[in-house]
């Protein structure tokens, strides 16, 4: 006798949680009932990022390498349900791996990215990478596990939240991976995954006066007007996102110079 | 200043509630003001009018154990006549001598307006106990010298004995008589510019009319940031209890450039309240000649040799 | 404590150590009375046949006529910047690129006094300020990023660093050289094509360089320079067979540009407006912090992007600052920029001087309390004295807007949580300023402050060694450095 399967309702993370959209709707995609977001909740996707943010980027560089590597061994856990859901046990595999690569990438960007500047005078100079803040991240369609975490993980290392729309047409992998990130270390809010319509999230995303950086590599013909849109506030704007690269990472860091004299 | 008095701890200074707090010195900020400063480009009759004041201002200065009554007499000559062949040029402020010599300078210089500066307290090092130093000025201020350039005690300094410091210049000061105190804080031994911030003050305190640089025996002697951070303690001193002290710096200025420096750097920092000998003196002894020389030169438009000046 | 009687606000005792004029010969300035544009390594006469004059901001005297490019004109400079990278230039071995460079550097140092001399006439800055200031560092980005020319895998390993192609370059009136080298450097020494649009206020030390490309030898068309009003730089902007942007200006033009190359591909790097905090701490070295101050809000007549506009000192220390703040105002020397005695010269034009006004009216109005110290401004010319707002409010337009004239305003703060939490609360976050003897708070409200540049204890240093720019409104990317390297290259990811 065969048996009803259970089946899980996919709902927003925002915050550490898994709300429903405050709208009430869903949508049907890959055989699942699946949250449709709102313009207010990417609202108070950002706002709660906005309150995340200045603990994780006050996190010792060394400390958030241990979280993310525990996102990493969280994944490694769920490799069969994330195949299931990829249908690519390959892209699972290399989504793990690149999750790893970057949790190790933590305390090494200020050494790679920084630099001390000889200049022409008694002072000390010296130039360090800093998160920007919240990057809002138009995920890319697809393969819909491994493309997210080539845009996810180089945000999140550098110390910056996200705001993420997930792929419009394949989100339970992004779904499962908002599961693993709320059974991990990584504090609520430092990511958040919204599932919805990117023709109607994406704009909402790009205008808003509070997220400092734009990831558009899953935004397709839309580009164009979201970066106008992201111009009302200068928001720093990646766009290419294959492999993996300490410089996918220095996308969403801003670079600080101090100067100081050197005297008695 | 009257707010935050911040007094760092050991520092046992019977400070006045008025005076200025200690406050520290950047090293880097205070040279660059300094030498922006020393770009002011002073022409023509505002060079003249420096290159008097100058002269004005000058301790013409001899401090060897060499130093004999014939050599203080052409001195003293020289300091009320600095230019025979040009009347214009003013008599210079004081002669500075070793006490054994005040008498002979004071013989020489007598009704000519020219002051008998002496140093004395075991100069240039300090180095006797208090009384000694006491007993020495009172006797100096017998011998009727105008001003007294005393030391401070360097060592007590630098080793933490503030309240020794300050003692010496008080007990000194008390026995000046109407001498007025210059008091060297040999900026050259202090390490610091906090240092002779603090041991400006600390001398301030005690009762000095001027703070003075250094002895000349010490190198570095005057320099431009040095002074300016004096002058800004004095600045201090000033805006809170009215009190205007002098400043004197002394060695290593040698040419008429360097003074004319050295008096915009006055001019910008304590205004043109200062800029009398009352308040600002030079010591030295081989800068009159070439002030002399940029006289002559400004008015003449011919540039000048050493041959036609004389050496005393 | 008893409340002192203070003595700072008198007003300035009359001086017989009047400096005399010193002012810079401007007989080593040799001007056209009019000039064409700069492409392909000629001077053409613009298409559009549209002229106008440059004028000098302390007499209004026309200085010169100049071309202003219309489009035609701009896309010939960049058909002549793409034609010289292509053929030639893109392919020159770096170690002769980095020559090129170095030759530029020393004609600089060579003709450096004639520079300095243009500079203040057509821009209105303090000789003194071009002479030490502009002209040396000038000449130092020029030599720092020669050496780069032939080291650029060394300085992106496993990279693959190439050129991009042809640069558009929009620059502005502050510092008409020093942004033009801040500019050209490292886009040649990268090995790209440059097409320069200087301000329609301060065209002519660009048009100067020209003549230093000239005797430099480098090859035509490298560097194309398109003098003009915006019109020029919005053809440049929106011209497709540009590469990359790099745009110094304002928020308000740089957000624009972001709307025009948005989805083009270009690369874009801007570097924007600011209002920057300045924050001094009770165990300040207080007279070299108020001379950072001045430094930080008088240097170049306040126009600056990165210039300390938002004084915030703490209260315990309120009164005694501002007194010798005004103090030092007193002794800031207003005058004929030619003179080597000025500290602050001529506002750069009218509409600048206008906008200053406003803003100072606005700050009035709002209740704010304006200091200016006695000076005489001369009667021709474009004059603001230098200004202080005491009692200013967080909300006052004076404390959000960049005024970019000599306008300090001042706020207080009670402990650093507050200092930092007011210094961050603007858009904009290009550079700040910390005054404290404590290391420790140093490091401190150095990390906490969101700003691109930090000077702790000293205010208003650049050097082509270090990177610049900013966070948020006030743009993106950073220029000088090995890091102001990147932007005019591509990699292999």
């Amino acid at each position: 006798m065969s048996r009803l399967p259970v089946k899980k309702t996919y709902k927003l993370y925002v915050g550490g949680a898994f709300p429903r959209s405050e709208s009430g709707r869903t949508y049907e995609v890959e055989g699942a009932n699946v949250a449709l977001a709102s313009r207010k909740d990417v609202r108070d996707a950002v706002r709660v990022a906005r309150g995340a943010f200045p603990k994780w980027a006050g996190l010792t560089a060394y400390n958030r390498g241990q979280v993310l590597y525990r996102v990493a061994e969280m994944m490694e856990g769920r490799r069969a349900e994330f195949a299931e859901l990829t249908g690519s046990e390959a892209e699972v595999n290399s989504a793990v791996d690149r999750w790893v690569w970057y949790a190790g990438w933590a305390d090494k960007l200020a050494q790679v990215l920084g630099s001390s500047n000889p200049v022409a005078g008694p002072y000390f100079n010296f130039t360090v990478p800093e998160p920007t803040g919240i990057v809002g991240i138009v995920a890319p369609e697809e393969p819909p596990l491994a493309a997210l975490v080539s845009r996810l993980a180089p945000a999140v290392v550098g110390g910056n939240v996200a705001v993420v729309l997930a792929s419009e047409h394949h989100p339970l992998a992004a779904v499962t991976l908002a599961e693993v990130l709320a059974t991990s270390d990584v504090p609520g809010g430092v990511v958040n995954i919204l599932t919805g319509r990117k023709r109607e999230l994406a704009p909402v995303l790009a205008g808003h006066m509070d997220v400092n950086a734009l990831d558009l590599a899953g935004a397709g013909s839309d580009a164009a007007e979201l970066e106008q849109l992201a111009a009302e506030n200068v928001k720093r704007i990646a766009r290419n996102g294959d492999g993996q690269s300490p410089w996918h990472a220095a996308e969403f860091l801003e670079l600080k110079t101090v100067w100081h004299p050197i005297g008695v | 200043m009257a707010q935050a008095p911040a007094l760092p701890s050991g520092f046992e200074l019977p400070l006045e509630p008025r005076l200025p707090r200690i406050g520290s010195v950047d090293q880097v900020a205070v040279e660059e003001r300094a030498a922006a400063l020393a770009t002011r480009s002073i022409k023509r009759e505002s060079k003249l009018f420096a290159l008097d004041l100058a002269v004005r201002m000058m301790d013409l200065t001899t401090l060897e154990g060499a130093d004999t009554p014939g050599k203080v007499a052409a001195l003293s000559s020289k300091a009320m006549r600095p230019d025979p062949a040009d009347l214009t040029v003013p008599p210079v402020a004081a002669v500075c001598v070793y006490p054994n010599l005040v008498p002979h300078a004071l013989e020489r210089v007598r009704g000519s307006g020219v002051k008998v500066a002496s140093v004395a307290t075991a100069f240039p090092s300090g180095q006797v106990p208090t009384e000694l130093k006491v007993e020495e000025v009172a006797r100096v201020a017998e011998l009727g010298a105008d001003e007294i350039d005393m030391v401070i005690d360097r060592g007590a300094f630098l080793s933490g004995h503030y309240a020794k410091v300050y003692d010496e210049v008080r007990r000194v000061k008390e026995v000046c008589g109407r001498a007025h105190l210059k008091v060297i804080l040999e900026t050259g031994e202090l390490g610091t510019y906090d240092n002779v911030r603090r041991a400006g003050l600390l001398a301030i305190a005690g009762g000095a009319d001027f703070i003075k640089t250094s002895t000349g025996k010490i190198q570095p002697a005057a320099t431009l940031p040095v002074t300016l951070v004096m002058l800004e303690a004095i600045r201090d001193v000033y805006e809170e209890t009215g009190k205007r002290i002098g400043m004197k710096p002394a060695g290593g200025i040698r040419h008429s450039k360097q003074a004319v420096q050295y008096l915009v750097l006055l001019h910008e920092t304590l205004g043109p309240e200062w800029l009398t000998p009352d308040l600002f003196r030079f010591g030295a002894s081989s800068l009159l000649n070439d002030v002399l020389m940029q006289i002559r030169k400004e008015r003449t438009g011919r540039y000048q040799s050493p041959d036609y000046f004389t050496i005393d | 404590m008893a409340e002192v009687e203070k003595r700072q606000d008198r007003s300035p005792v009359p001086s017989a150590f009047e400096y005399a004029t010193a002012p810079e010969s401007r007989d080593i300035v040799r001007l056209d009375d009019r000039y064409g544009l700069f492409i392909g390594g000629e001077w053409v006469e613009p298409t559009s046949a549209e002229y106008s004059p440059s004028v000098a901001p302390r007499d209004e005297e026309r200085l010169a006529e100049v071309a202003y490019a219309g489009p035609e004109d701009v896309d010939l400079a960049v058909r002549s910047a793409r034609d010289a990278f292509a053929n030639g230039w893109s392919e020159l071995a770096p170690s002769e690129r980095a020559k090129y460079l170095f030759r530029i550097a020393r004609i600089l140092q060579e003709r450096s006094r004639e520079f300095a001399v243009l500079e203040s006439l057509d821009g209105g800055k303090p000789i003194r300020e071009s002479r030490d200031v502009d002209l040396p560092l000038s000449a130092a980005h020029f030599f720092y990023y020669a050496g780069w020319a032939d080291k650029l895998e060394y300085a992106f390993p496993n990279r693959r660093p190439r050129p991009i192609g042809v640069a558009g370059q929009i620059i502005p009136w502050n510092f008409p050289l020093l942004m033009l080298s801040w500019k050209i450097a490292p886009a040649l020494a990268a090995g790209n094509a440059v097409v320069l649009k200087p301000a329609e206020t301060t065209p002519l030390t660009a048009l100067l360089f020209a003549d230093v490309l000239r005797q430099a030898e480098l090859p035509g068309g490298v560097v194309n320079i398109v003098t003009g009003d915006g019109r020029a730089g919005a053809e440049l902007v929106k011209h497709p067979d540009v590469d990359k942007i790099a745009f110094t200006g304002s928020t308000e033009v740089g957000k624009e540009i972001m709307r025009v190359v948005a989805g083009s591909g270009k690369r874009l790097t801007l570097e924007l407006g600011g209002k920057a905090a300045n924050i001094l701490f009770d165990d300040a070295s207080i007279d070299q912090a108020v001379e950072g101050i001045i430094n930080g809000i008088y240097f170049n007549q306040g126009h600056v992007c990165c210039a300390g506009s938002r004084l915030f000192v703490q209260e315990s220390v309120y009164e005694d600052v501002i007194a010798k703040l005004k103090r030092r105002m007193g002794t800031l020397r207003v005058g004929d920029p030619l003179d080597k005695n000025t500290d602050v010269g001529a506002i750069n034009s009218s509409q600048q001087l206008e906008r200053i006004q406003e803003l100072v009216a606005s700050g009035e109005e709002e209740g704010a309390e304006i200091y200016q110290p006695p000076c005489r401004l001369p009667e021709k010319g474009w004059w603001f004295p230098p200004t202080v707002f005491t009692n200013v409010a967080q909300s006052y337009r004076i404390a959000q807007e960049e005024i970019f004239g000599p306008v300090l305003s001042v706020l207080t703060f009670r402990t650093p949580d507050e200092a930092v939490e007011k210094a961050n609360n603007t858009p904009y976050g290009l550079s700040a300023g910390v005054w404290t003897e404590k290391g420790s708070r140093i490091l401190s409200m150095a990390q906490r402050l969101r700003a691109g540049v930090i000077w702790a204890n000293t205010y208003n240093r650049f050097d082509p060694a270090s990177p610049f720019g900013g966070y948020k409104e006030s743009g993106f990317g950073r220029e000088g450095g090995l890091h102001g390297l990147a932007p005019y290259l591509e990699f292999d990811e």
